[in-house]
């Protein structure tokens, strides 16, 4: 335990150029995508690019336990749209509150992580099988609850607020930061106190350096692994909860694909795939850095099949100067 | 090692911005942003042709952007929200749902940038105009060639991309209450809906002509699907036995049109529905009035007319 400990302070200095490198390209990001383009450094225009990352940043705050576990969870995408129908059936089919109907999805996605981590831990599945199984019962779940179609929220008004509404607009005139970037801020926060404030925190990294010295030294990982899929599985529920809100529907056909997003943006913060390290913080500039390089492409008119290859080789020199640093 | 990632992704920029400049949007031109409901399928990819053709006889610039599946309607949204960012002149848009564009859509209508909807279009009252194919009357069309092919009576089968969409049902419904309606004695004994799908449509039409060994047509309501009624087909041997009619074009559909295997086929005119849409645009910024439906338009085909000037202008490989 005491090595695990010691490994995991002298991991927090490398974490934090990680952090200022990652940082330092999303600034560089913003300058030339302002010189390039008149129109990209305008406040609705950074509005939209919040707004762009709220979803695939809580996605992404789920995956980064995950994955610093040294799992992977490849049904956030398709639990996101489960969680987002589910509110949708206890909103509008059941005419539930919409406070009961927002913690309806949370606890759809908390469910679906809850399995997802009982299969690994207990039925000892790897995680790749076990997400992408749950991956594709979702995704059968949702259209089979919404029977296909996309479930409105046409008679809940205050629905649409969770995201598009504006408290801070209401505080300071003009300032109309859409609510869904305060929810996606106030998640990291949570998330961030939860990995270095918790127990749950400190034996995600244990797990992910060293699961077998984490159980000899009596951890009961088989509880905690579960509560840290459960635990991605609710953030999950929270990005189908936006999303719902965002769109003022729950579209029962989207999420596929949506998990490679949130991975990507866990990988280029610096979070490493084989376990044991990673940043809440890391996570949250790498999903700006998507949604900055998305924006700015198409603000630029670059063609939309070219936006594709500069996503894939930003992910890729990302992790290689994470290499890179490893080496020195 | 920082300023090297800084470098690294500045090259990338750099490259990028290139590749700006390559489509052409730097000039003082009225701007025009297209968005469909997706962009590496042919038939959008025609659609996408058919803009362009209409931006260089109207000098104006044009971009066309779509999501990779007609599913990701959050990333549609983004796009509108791009390109609203950039000031365009007007707004071509096939919406994937409606209400999840409205705020956009009367964002877009507070600013004074005209909307004109194509292909499905965009269920509300803020598009100035619409420019797409009457489905209704052009599967009814396919309905009537079925008719004649198959001697007004007997047993057909429809293969549908999905229930959901207005094209799915409108083309359904055209072909059925065609049949119903002006061809009594013909029974449709089943349709099935396989989302577009290659191998799934060829699943279901395989069990439909298992269940039904006299059956005389099939009819597939777009290209996915009538891919799917061709494999069907060859696969039971029936090639010849069944009339087969699709919609749309495609290398493998006018290949087996070419061949027999297929009798025929509609075709709506994608190249013109992106051509009108950015049409009626530049119109509406002209202050000219139009109509709310513009029908672009849709041809029968088949082997005798497949190499006609008219409907090879149509047709996408």
């Amino acid at each position: 335990m005491e090595t695990i400990l010691k490994s995991k302070n002298s991991l927090f200095r490398s974490d934090a150029t990680q952090k200022l490198m990652a940082f330092a390209g999303l600034i560089a990001l913003f300058v030339v995508f302002s010189i390039a383009s008149p129109n990209f450094f305008q406040f609705s225009n950074i509005i939209g690019i919040l707004l762009a990352t709220a979803v695939n940043g809580i996605l992404a705050l789920g995956a980064t336990f995950v994955i610093i576990t040294a799992g992977i969870d490849l049904s956030v995408g398709t639990v996101m749209t489960l969680s987002a129908v589910m509110t949708g059936v206890f909103i509008t089919v059941m005419g539930l509150p919409v406070y009961v109907g927002v913690l309806g999805g949370l606890t759809t996605g908390a469910l679906a992580g809850f399995i997802n981590g009982s299969i690994i831990s207990r039925m000892k599945i790897p995680p790749f099988v076990a997400t992408l199984g749950m991956l594709y019962i979702a995704k059968g779940l949702s259209l089979v609850i919404s029977g296909l179609k996309p479930v409105y929220f046409n008679d809940t008004p205050s629905f649409k607020e969770i995201a598009m509404g504006s408290i801070l607009g209401k505080i300071i005139p003009g300032f109309e930061v859409p609510n869904a970037v305060l929810i996606l801020f106030g998640a990291a926060f949570i998330a961030h106190l939860i990995l270095n404030k918790t127990v749950l925190g400190r034996y995600t990294y244990a797990i992910g350096s060293n699961e077998e010295a984490t159980r000899l030294s009596g951890v009961n990982v088989t509880f905690w692994k579960t509560a840290i899929y459960a635990l991605a599985g609710s953030f999950a529920g929270l990005g189908g909860v936006m999303i719902a809100a965002r769109l003022n529907s729950a579209q029962p056909a989207l999420g596929a694909g949506y998990e490679l997003d949130a991975i990507a943006a866990v990988v280029i913060g610096g979070t490493s795939l084989s376990g044991g390290e990673g940043t809440i913080l890391g996570t949250i500039i790498g999903a700006f850095i998507i949604s900055v390089l998305t924006n700015g492409l198409r603000i630029l008119s670059v063609p939309q099949e070219w936006q594709i290859v500069v996503t894939g080789t930003i992910v890729i020199l990302a992790v290689y100067a994470d290499i890179l640093r490893r080496r020195q | 090692m920082k300023t090297k990632f800084v470098a690294v992704i500045l090259g990338v920029l750099i490259v990028a911005m290139m590749l700006a400049g390559c489509s052409g949007n730097t000039s003082d031109e009225t701007y025009i942003a297209v968005i469909s409901k997706g962009f590496q399928h042919q038939f959008w990819q025609a659609v996408q042709a058919g803009a362009e053709k209409a931006a260089v006889d109207y000098e104006v610039t044009i971009t066309f952007e779509g999501p990779e599946t007609e599913a990701m309607v959050d990333k549609q949204v983004e796009m509108v929200q791009a390109a609203l960012d950039k000031n365009p002149a007007a707004l071509c848009l096939a919406a994937l749902d409606t209400q999840a564009l409205l705020p956009l859509l009367e964002r877009a209508q507070e600013e004074g940038i005209p909307v004109v909807g194509f292909d499905s279009g965009v269920d509300s009252d803020i598009p100035v105009s619409t420019a797409a194919t009457d489905n209704l009357a052009a599967a009814a069309l396919a309905a009537d060639k079925m008719a004649e092919l198959i001697g007004d009576a007997g047993q057909v089968a429809v293969i549908v991309h999905d229930q959901t969409s207005r094209t799915g049902i409108d083309r359904r419904d055209g072909f059925v209450n065609q049949m119903e309606s002006k061809h009594p004695n013909i029974e449709i004994v089943d349709i099935q809906y396989g989302e577009g799908d290659h191998l799934k449509s060829t699943e279901l039409a395989k069990a439909i002509i298992q269940a039904h060994p006299d059956l005389k047509g099939f009819f597939g309501a777009n290209e996915g699907s009538i891919i799917g009624v061709l494999n069907a087909v060859s696969e039971l041997d029936k090639v010849g036995d069944i009339v087969v009619i699709g919609y749309d074009s495609g290398q493998q559909q006018m290949d087996a049109i070419l061949s027999g295997a297929e009798a025929g086929a509609i075709t709506q005119d994608p190249i013109g529905i992106g051509y009108k849409c950015v049409e009626a645009a530049v119109k509406a910024l002209n202050g000219e009035d139009l109509p709310k439906m513009i029908d672009t338009g849709f041809h029968w085909y088949d082997k005798s007319n497949i190499d006609d000037d008219t409907i090879a202008a149509l047709l996408y490989k």
